[in-house]
């Protein structure tokens, strides 16, 4: 018994004197800012293959029976700005969409008219980029539907959500291109589970992106912008996360 | 040309102490290539891991929901310690797991500690860039080895398993050897053993393509095209049977190493390195 734990004792020194040699090494490569950019280039891999193989499949969509008892909220959870709680507190009554930049025709919907325009609902599941996942019933006008309304002049390429909500300190955005913006479960949500969206889930207005992970979900939605590049925008890479930490711009995978 | 059966290279007899060509080109590339892929997949998993430490069965499964397994770190009383929980069962990894420290002996509290991840530091996005890379090496260095090992009969000749060989005496046999470190001698060691072959073969035709699909199916754009977490039996179900698959590929890599030591070590890693291999001298009877 000695024996065996002095050889495991052993073993065990063996392996982290060798991996203290190792590591440093290794993890230099492993977060060299060119290395790490020459790795990153299968995002386009990702996109291309996804767009060749299902460029139109719709997500899964799920029974009743099938939604998680409490779905969870993450990401910013309440929004501090003093605009956004009076509006809050006024239950959105006096609140509109705003959907500009590169349209024909620069739009204000008022939040009751999203909520009676044609609706589309739909029970999905949200998967976090963290590996967790949650099944809930959204529902609220097409995206494609607004476009058309507003009309996208030829050089538009993204739709940029703006937010009014900071994380740790900056203002969360995020954006997508035309197929996911025209896709038909892509839609801009102002009911959750039968009842109007929570703070906590993104009020009055959260992007549902289905075929994406949740951060690509931008939640408090207050404007929409199509633009011809992401590259003037915020950090330049297309979304709160893909600035702050290099996750991908394309989430699907 | 290297890229042959060895019963093709030297012909007839071969008097058992001599070289012989053991691995094909293919198959050392393969292994070389694929021993540090699946150290990346497996180091940047863990951190992936990470950033949710819980496995769940089923569609869905977020922190309100019961989760099979766990690690984490919890305190009683001015006590704090790391844990890993299975159904009911908990086990202290204070240290190992949940709780420990780093290399400037701060304490964390992330399930896997930084000497086993890629990167060392918490870096979900960081750890994905790897992990999403390297499973496009894995997915084509496995299909194109398999379409070459089936073109040149690699698999035909020396991966499939006879009728014979799933007798079970000869399985019980094999399995005595192997429990006596009984390994085969002259001719013998040309072939793999049946219970090489069903490791190898469950390797090759179980694990990594189930490592392949249950990656697929955790997709949420993959799965909108290719129903795979459906079969699956879901999502979460998909994340649970991936974890347990990077699981039995460590155990296969453990038991792979101690029969490489058992077997003669420097022989074997000649042969996956240059194909020569030294067939060991026939016993007395």
């Amino acid at each position: 018994m000695t024996l065996i734990v002095t050889r495991r004792g052993l073993i065990q020194t063996g392996m982290i004197g060798a991996g203290s040699l190792l590591l440093p090494g290794c993890d230099k490569i492993a977060q060299n800012p060119a290395v790490l950019d020459t790795l990153g280039q299968s995002e386009k891999l990702h996109r291309l293959t996804q767009r060749a193989l299902g460029r139109n499949a719709l997500a899964r969509e799920y029974r009743e029976s099938e939604m998680s008892p409490v779905f969870r909220a993450n990401g910013s959870r309440e929004v501090v700005d003093p605009a956004y709680r009076a509006q809050l507190a006024q239950g959105f009554a006096n609140w509109a969409l705003r959907i500009d930049g590169l349209v024909e025709q620069p739009l204000a919907i008022p939040l009751h008219a999203l909520r009676t325009m044609p609706q589309r609902a739909q029970i999905t599941r949200h998967d976090c980029v963290e590996g967790w996942s949650a099944i809930g019933r959204w529902q609220g006008p097409r995206l494609s539907m607004l476009l058309d309304i507003a009309g996208l002049k030829p050089a538009a390429r993204y739709l940029v959500f703006h937010c009014a909500d900071r994380y740790l300190g900056k203002p969360y955005y995020e954006s997508i291109d035309l197929v996911d913006a025209f896709h038909p479960q892509t839609i801009l949500a102002w009911a959750m589970n039968g009842k109007p969206l929570e703070e906590a889930h993104g009020a009055p207005l959260r992007l549902r992106v289905e075929r994406q992970l949740g951060y690509k979900h931008a939640k408090f939605v207050s404007r929409i912008e199509a633009v011809a590049s992401l590259a003037g925008l915020y950090g330049g890479k297309g979304g709160y996360w893909e600035d702050a930490e290099a996750y991908a711009w394309y989430a699907g995978i | 040309m290297g890229d042959r059966m060895s019963a093709d290279a030297i012909p007839g007899d071969v008097p058992s102490g001599d070289l012989v060509r053991r691995h094909r080109l293919s198959t050392r590339v393969w292994h070389a290539i694929n021993a540090l892929t699946l150290l990346v997949l497996l180091m940047s998993g863990l951190m992936i891991f990470n950033a949710h430490p819980r496995l769940y069965w089923g569609e869905y499964g977020a922190n309100p929901d019961y989760a099979w397994l766990r690690v984490g770190s919890a305190r009683s009383g001015p006590v704090e310690q790391g844990y890993l929980q299975v159904g009911r069962q908990r086990w202290d990894t204070t240290g190992k797991l949940g709780l420990w420290k780093d290399g400037d002996g701060r304490v964390q509290r992330r399930a896997v500690p930084g000497w086993a991840t890629i990167p060392s530091r918490y870096s979900l996005a960081v750890a994905r860039i790897w992990h999403l890379a390297f499973a496009w090496v894995l997915a084509l260095g496995l299909l194109a080895y398999l379409v070459r090992s089936l073109v040149n009969r690699h698999l035909q000749r020396d991966i499939h398993i006879t009728r014979g060989e799933w007798r079970p005496a000869h399985l019980w046999q094999d399995v005595r050897d192997h429990a006596r470190l009984r390994f085969p001698t002259g001719q013998a060691a040309r072939r793999y053993s049946v219970l090489q072959k069903i490791a190898y073969a469950a390797v090759l035709f179980v694990l990594l393509p189930l490592m392949i699909l249950t990656g697929l199916a955790m997709s949420p754009g993959t799965d909108a095209w290719l129903p795979v977490s459906e079969v699956l039996g879901g999502r979460q179900s998909a994340r649970s049977v991936h974890f347990l698959c990077a699981g039995a590929l460590v155990g296969f890599f453990v038991v792979h190493m101690v029969m490489v030591v058992l077997a003669g070590p420097l022989n074997e890693v000649r042969s996956i390195v240059t194909g020569w291999y030294r067939l060991p001298k026939e016993r007395r009877p």
